[in-house]
């Protein structure tokens, strides 16, 4: 164990922030993930173009370029606007908010891809078997479609989780306290980088390993009631 | 805007070609990297599956910005023995620093990639080629690399993507590419909307632009095969 000269409380301090980010931007991107997976596969034209337009543009610009888009881009965005109507206005965004909400747009629209593959992937035929049932939309959807589609779409999830939590660290750039932050500043003041860095990876990898084990006993809770090597 | 882009793009374009330069190099160098280290990881040998396992793990499993900031922050710490070896003048480059970490990382998540698709080659194809006496470095690089490769494209081009947007971390270390000269024009002229979204459109020409490309050379890998039997099943630029 390398001597952290009293520095060890900061990495934990920080290691919660990111868990809190991560999580926070985990249930969002849950939520607004499965509107937009809806929204894809029932919407009308004209609201599934948009969807398509948010997905395609999120994927493929870098996490880094978003959050520095939101973070400065947006309130001079605004100002600028307000401004050109007369009203002047200064508008500033904090980073955990700046933070969450990037994290959330973009897993979101990862989020929602492994929600439409798995809806696709439970069979038709169950969803009229319950109707003919006698179920109504709701409740079809809620007893029968989503514990399926949740055993499709899990294993899509815990990877979206997995990237989500590595992509909190580029919330240091705007100076959010987790992680990497207290580890650069912790790295600066003992003059000893590699030790905090490598403490800071550390931390990361015990998060995945802790991921990793959650995942297998959430994929084994989904598909109890299904015979081994069905899925 | 427009005016913005006129005076600016010059710059923003020259950032765009650091940007394919370290995402081409990095992806190139990373591939000889995944060669060996997935074959490592499928070997008998308990010391080259603990150690190409234990490198995988440590590269997937930790942000590539603290990987980064590992090499070019930390590599300082050992500065006395790194100059007693000659090395200390490469690791305060940060070119060297930006290009050596991105290998490192693309190397990890495509010895998986194509770990995974050497699994995947059908036992069929492997028997018969040592009934017909192949040797095994035969066999490796006549029958299980060609299939290999056609079997792991799809998932590695996703990488490629992931990669090209990976590159934009390489501006916190000072390097001058795209998402570089974004801020630092953003930062001078307190134009940040158009700065950034200008690198966001960059961006998505260069990964859509590729994607075009890959899809290209998926279909001529493919060609011997059955026209295919459906549409292209969903899939994410997740890995």
């Amino acid at each position: 164990m390398p001597d952290l000269q009293g520095y060890g409380s900061l990495l934990i301090d920080g290691l919660m922030m990111t868990l809190g980010v991560a999580i926070a931007s985990m249930i969002g991107a849950l939520i607004l993930g499965l509107a937009a997976a809806a929204g894809k596969l029932f919407a009308t034209r004209p609201l599934r173009i948009l969807i398509d337009a948010y997905t395609t543009i999120v994927r493929g610009v870098p996490e880094l370029v978003l959050l520095l888009l939101i973070y400065y881009g947006l309130p001079t965005l605004v100002q600028d606007t307000l401004g050109g109507m007369g009203h002047d206005v200064t508008l500033t965004i904090n980073p955990f908010a700046a933070g969450i909400g990037t994290l959330t747009l973009i897993y979101a629209a990862f989020a929602c891809e492994v929600y439409r593959a798995a809806y696709l992937a439970v069979p038709p035929g169950q969803r009229e078997a319950a109707l003919a049932l006698g179920l109504s939309s709701l409740i079809t959807f809620r007893k029968v479609e989503l514990p399926q589609m949740m055993r499709y779409a899990l294993p899509g999830l815990g990877n979206v989780w997995m990237v989500l939590v590595k992509a909190t660290a580029l919330i240091s750039i705007i100076q959010l306290p987790e992680l990497m932050r207290n580890a650069d500043i912790a790295a600066r003041s003992t003059q000893q980088p590699f030790t905090f860095f490598f403490m800071a990876c550390l931390l990361y990898l015990g998060i995945t390993l802790v991921s990793m084990w959650g995942q297998g006993r959430l994929e084994t809770w989904a598909s109890r009631g299904t015979t081994a090597g069905a899925l | 805007m427009l005016s913005f882009v006129v005076e600016h793009l010059p710059r923003f374009l020259q950032g765009a070609l650091l940007t394919v330069q370290l995402a081409a190099y990095s992806c190139l160098m990373g591939l000889c990297i995944a060669v060996p280290v997935a074959l490592a990881r499928l070997s008998t040998n308990r010391m080259f599956r603990g150690l190409s396992t234990g490198y995988v793990f440590f590269f997937r499993g930790t942000p590539l910005l603290a990987q980064i900031f590992l090499i070019y922050y930390g590599s300082g710490q050992f500065r006395h023995a790194l100059d007693a070896v000659g090395l200390w003048s490469l690791f305060r480059d940060p070119w060297f620093c930006a290009l050596f970490t991105l290998t490192l990382n693309t190397g990890a998540y495509s010895s998986e990639i194509l770990r995974g698709a050497i699994q995947a080659v059908p036992k069929g194809e492997i028997e018969a080629a040592r009934s017909l006496g192949l040797k095994p470095l035969m066999r490796l690089r006549h029958v299980i690399m060609p299939r290999a490769i056609r079997i792991g494209w799809p998932a590695y081009t996703n990488e490629v993507v992931y990669q090209i947007q990976a590159t934009s971390l390489v501006s916190i270390i000072t390097i001058m590419d795209i998402t570089g000269v974004a801020r630092a024009i953003g930062a001078r002229h307190f134009t940040f909307y158009e700065a950034f979204g200008l690198a966001a459109i960059l961006y998505l020409i260069l990964v859509y632009g590729f994607i075009f490309m890959a899809r290209r050379v998926e279909r001529r890998l493919n060609l011997h095969l059955q026209p295919s039997t459906g549409p292209r099943s969903a899939q994410g630029l997740i890995r």
